[in-house]
C-alpha cells in the first residue's frame, strides 16, 4: 500500500499536487476512522513505528519522523538503490529500587521501516538531521535519474 | 529480549476549551512513575525544546504545554502523512501531596521530565526510641 502509493508519484506532475495533498488528508481521516473502528484507541497500536513523514520534490524527498527520546548513535540509517531503512532502539525506562510506574505510554524496544522512494537514491548524498526529537532526512534523487530537459533546435 | 516498539497513535485533544491558538493540538504520550519521595512524568513532545514549553499549576491541575511550529515547505508536495503536526497540550490533577515549589522541569530529544517532590511533611519519617533508663 506504502510503496504502491509512493512509487505512484513518480508520475504525478504539479497540477496533481492538490489531489495527493487531498489523498495524504483521506488517509489520515482513514486511519483515524480505524482508529475509532477497533476500538480503544489508547491501546491502538495499529501502525508501524515510526509514523513516517514523505515530501517530495523534483530533486529530492524529505522524510520525518518524531523519534523522542532516541540518541542520535541509536539511529541507524541505510540506504541501497531506491530504498530507505530506517532501524533503532528506544530503552525502556529502568526502574530503580523502590520506583513503580503509574502510567507507561511511551513505547519502548526496537523499529525497523523500509522505505521505497519513486527515484534512485544518491546514496552519499543523503543527509540526516536528528533535532529536538524530531529525525529528518533529505534523501536526493540520483543524478543518472534526474529529469532531462533536451532541447529542440530547429533545422 | 528486545520487543519491538509499539505504541497507541499519535492523538489530538478532544475538549470543549476553546483555544485561543490556531493549529492542531496533539496529547503527549506520557510515563509516570513514583518512588519514595517524588513523582516524576516523562512526556513525549518531539519538537519542543526549553524554550517552548510552558508549565503551569493552577488550582491542583498541572498543564503541560509545548508549542510546534508546523513546517511550510514550498516545491515540495507531501506524499504521505501518518502523523500530524502542531502543539502538545495535557493537564494532570496534583494530589495535595506535590511539593509545588519543588517542581523542576527539563527537556532533552522532545522528552520532557517533569520532577514533582512529595512535600516533606508526608514523606516517612523515621522515629527514633529512646532507651529509657529506669
Amino acid at each position: 500500500m506504502l510503496l504502491q502509493r509512493i512509487s505512484d508519484g513518480r508520475f504525478a506532475d504539479n497540477s496533481l499536487s492538490n489531489f495527493w495533498r487531498s489523498l495524504s488528508e483521506l488517509d489520515a481521516a482513514r486511519h483515524n476512522l480505524n482508529r475509532l473502528l477497533t476500538g480503544d484507541s489508547a491501546a491502538g497500536t495499529s501502525s508501524e513505528f515510526p509514523a513516517l513523514n514523505v515530501w517530495l520534490s523534483e530533486d529530492d524527498a524529505l522524510v520525518e519522523a518524531e523519534l523522542a527520546g532516541i540518541e542520535a548513535e541509536d539511529i541507524d540509517i541505510s540506504v541501497t538503490n531506491d530504498s530507505l531503512t530506517l532501524r533503532g532502539s528506544r530503552p525502556a525506562y529502568a526502574l530503580a529500587e523502590g520506583e513503580r510506574f503509574h502510567r507507561q505510554e511511551r513505547g519502548s524496544g526496537q523499529f525497523s521501516r523500509s522505505l521505497q522512494l519513486p527515484f534512485r537514491i544518491d546514496a552519499d548524498n543523503v543527509e540526516a538531521n536528528l533535532s529536538k526529537g524530531v529525525l529528518q532526512i533529505r534523501v536526493p534523487r540520483a543524478e543518472s535519474d534526474k529529469l532531462k530537459k533536451i532541447m529542440v533546435r530547429p533545422a | 529480549m528486545v520487543t519491538a516498539i509499539a505504541e497507541a497513535d499519535k492523538q489530538e485533544v478532544q475538549e470543549a476549551i476553546e483555544s485561543t491558538r490556531a493549529g492542531r493540538v496533539f496529547v503527549p504520550r506520557a510515563d509516570i512513575f513514583e518512588s519514595q519521595d517524588k513523582l516524576v512524568v516523562l512526556a513525549d513532545m518531539p519538537g519542543v525544546d526549553e524554550s517552548s514549553v510552558e508549565i503551569t499549576v493552577e488550582n491542583n491541575i498541572l498543564t503541560l504545554q509545548g508549542f510546534v511550529k508546523a513546517p511550510v515547505r514550498d516545491g515540495y508536495r507531501p506524499v504521505l502523512t501518518e502523523y500530524g503536526v502542531g502543539d502538545f497540550r495535557r493537564s494532570f490533577t496534583l494530589s495535595n501531596a506535590i511539593d509545588r515549589e519543588g517542581i523542576e522541569a527539563a527537556c532533552k530529544n522532545g522528552v520532557l521530565t517533569l520532577t514533582l517532590p512529595k512535600s516533606k511533611s508526608l514523606l516517612p519519617k523515621k522515629v527514633t526510641v529512646k532507651a529509657v533508663s529506669d
